[in-house]
């Protein structure tokens, strides 16, 4: 098992760090995956976390100059490592002026991700800081746990409306509630409510556009084409959960979008050219 | 729905439709009072006057007249309820209450009356929010009886002065002390905490003195922990009258200026903490 990277450019870098800090917001502790073309963040829905699973995408050519690595075995050509995002992120962000930033697999004490930068002098001495951050790794035998989530059939898929409206409103709606009912329908209206004894609020945000799946996503799934345009799909979902997806926010996404599998989960999507993030919040009841 | 297609009909059931273009308007003159979860909402052809209370011993009030309001309709001479405060103040900021210039919520409040609850029509860039805040009983608020007749002396400073003061009062004192004298020290604000004695005089002839007019030396002491949330009002306000009446019942009366450049009122009654022998 074998893993090095190498990343030159700053604006990799800042890129890399953002997407990294972003995943940090998210989740604690989760899964990296690596292959030989990709790697990825992955939190598999289990109890612990409130059931929010997550999948992060990066293509490795668009950050890393040089990247090499070997698997467990030539069949399994992966690497699946238990990471903390935060100690990442935080190590990442003390080098953003590094001429040059390496990320090694290392035994030391015990696994880490070693991350070695070379920072600019004025002499011709070079400077190396090197982090090492602990990392676990996971056993071939688990590595189902970890696969890509499929598609959800879900009932309706929307654009979601700017961000940083979407999180002025549920971090005032968090304010007055626990819960929060997300609903949306295919003539691109979408609903943020909140019903306490106290209060009742609403939030109706409307032209947000339906995201053509094209034929592959549709064709089997005709009940969705002839959906009544105006017909809600609505999920009820822990207001602390989307607060954490929208508060986490460092990459400005080019798409994002949300589907809503009724009373069953939201799958929010966010799309920025060479990085996914798909988030899964399931419903409660 | 935007608020322009609100139905005329609709419009008809309400005893109290309140516009304004401007929803931080009305939620920073709220924020001044805003110290206690319950307020009193009292609507006249007037405008509107909003009481918090703290146990019987403080009183805030917040004046809103009629005429800031863009559109505002009252079908009865009076019309009251009571809501909670910190859900009003999180719903008009439903949007971030941002201070963007150009980027602005725009607040259509209506209330169709006894058990109704208050609804809120809230909308920025296309963007509409429709909050129901369930209404309770209206509570009679505590008449302090402070009358104009019986004030024995009364000083306008511009609010600046007094907000220096404040930012630098010793919190550890448990009360604040006011002394309002026609002679030497004229007006004075006292401490007593952990780190010793403070005195803050006010020559009677500074600029930051509006007005002067004091007909008897008082000294009165009141309860820090009751004065504390006026600072919110100081905060925002340009200028500040404070008077004192024959039992030693203070009054703070703060002028507050809107970012529309109009003026609302703020006032703060306290009881005095205890009797402090005159010399």
């Amino acid at each position: 098992m074998k893993f090095r990277g190498k990343i030159m450019d700053v604006a990799c870098l800042n890129h890399f760090t953002r997407v990294i800090t972003t995943i940090s917001k998210l989740t604690k502790m989760c899964v990296l995956r690596l292959t030989p073309d990709n790697l990825f963040f992955v939190l598999s829905g289990k109890v612990a976390n409130g059931g929010v699973s997550m999948w992060c995408e990066l293509s490795q050519e668009n950050f890393f100059d040089e990247f090499q690595m070997e698997g467990v075995s030539p069949e399994d050509n992966e690497i699946c490592l238990e990471v903390t995002p935060e100690n990442l992120s935080r190590a990442l962000k003390t080098v953003q002026n590094a001429k040059a930033v390496k990320l090694k697999l290392t035994k030391k004490h015990c696994p880490c991700l070693t991350i070695a930068a070379e920072l600019p002098t004025l002499s011709s001495v070079s400077r190396i800081v090197t982090h090492d951050v602990p990392v676990d790794v996971i056993p071939r035998r688990l590595w189902h746990e970890f696969k890509e989530p499929s598609m959800p059939d879900f009932d309706v898929s929307i654009y979601l409306p700017p961000l940083k409206t979407m999180k002025n409103v549920v971090d005032r709606m968090k304010n007055l509630s626990n819960f929060l009912v997300m609903e949306a329908n295919l003539n691109g209206e979408m609903n943020l409510k909140i019903d306490t004894d106290l209060v009742s609020v609403t939030t109706h945000f409307k032209d947000l556009g339906n995201p053509p799946w094209g034929d592959e996503a549709s064709q089997d799934r005709g009940p969705s084409q002839i959906r009544d345009p105006d017909a809600m799909a609505q999920t009820r979902v822990d207001i602390r959960k989307l607060q954490q997806f929208l508060m986490g926010q460092q990459v400005n996404p080019s798409k994002a979008m949300c589907n809503i599998v009724h009373e069953r989960v939201v799958h929010l999507i966010l799309l920025h050219e060479d990085v996914s993030l798909q988030y899964f919040i399931p419903a409660v009841a | 729905m935007p608020l322009s297609t609100q139905s005329q009909g609709e419009d008809e059931q309400y005893v109290l439709v309140a516009s304004l273009d401007h929803a931080r308007n009305l939620s920073n003159i709220l924020k001044a009072i805003t110290f206690k979860d319950h307020a009193i909402f009292n609507a006249t052809p007037n405008g509107l006057k909003v009481t918090v209370e703290d146990s019987k011993c403080l009183q805030a009030n917040a004046f809103i007249q009629s005429k800031i309001f863009q559109e505002f309709t009252i079908k009865e001479d009076m019309v009251g309820f009571q809501v909670n405060l910190t859900v009003l103040l999180d719903c008009l900021n439903i949007f971030g209450g941002s201070t963007t210039p150009g980027v602005s919520t725009a607040l259509r409040m209506c209330y169709k009356g006894y058990g109704y609850p208050l609804t809120l029509f809230l909308e920025e860039g296309g963007v509409v929010t429709v909050c129901k805040i369930n209404t309770q009983e209206p509570e009679e608020p505590v008449d302090f009886e402070f009358c104009s007749t019986n004030v024995t002396n009364k000083v306008i400073l511009q609010s600046e002065s007094l907000k220096e003061a404040f930012s630098e009062l010793d919190m550890t004192s448990e009360v604040l002390q006011i002394t309002m004298s026609p002679s030497q020290p004229y007006f004075r604000l006292s401490t007593f905490g952990n780190s010793g004695n403070a005195h803050y005089d006010y020559p009677k002839d500074s600029d930051m003195m509006e007005l002067f007019k004091c007909t008897k030396t008082q000294t009165n002491r009141y309860k820090m922990s009751l004065l504390k949330p006026s600072t919110k009002a100081l905060a925002l306000s340009c200028k500040v009258s404070v008077r004192t009446d024959s039992r030693g019942f203070l009054s703070l009366q703060y002028l507050v200026r809107n970012d529309d450049g109009q003026i609302c009122f703020v006032e703060y009654y306290c009881c005095p903490d205890e009797d402090v022998a005159e010399d």
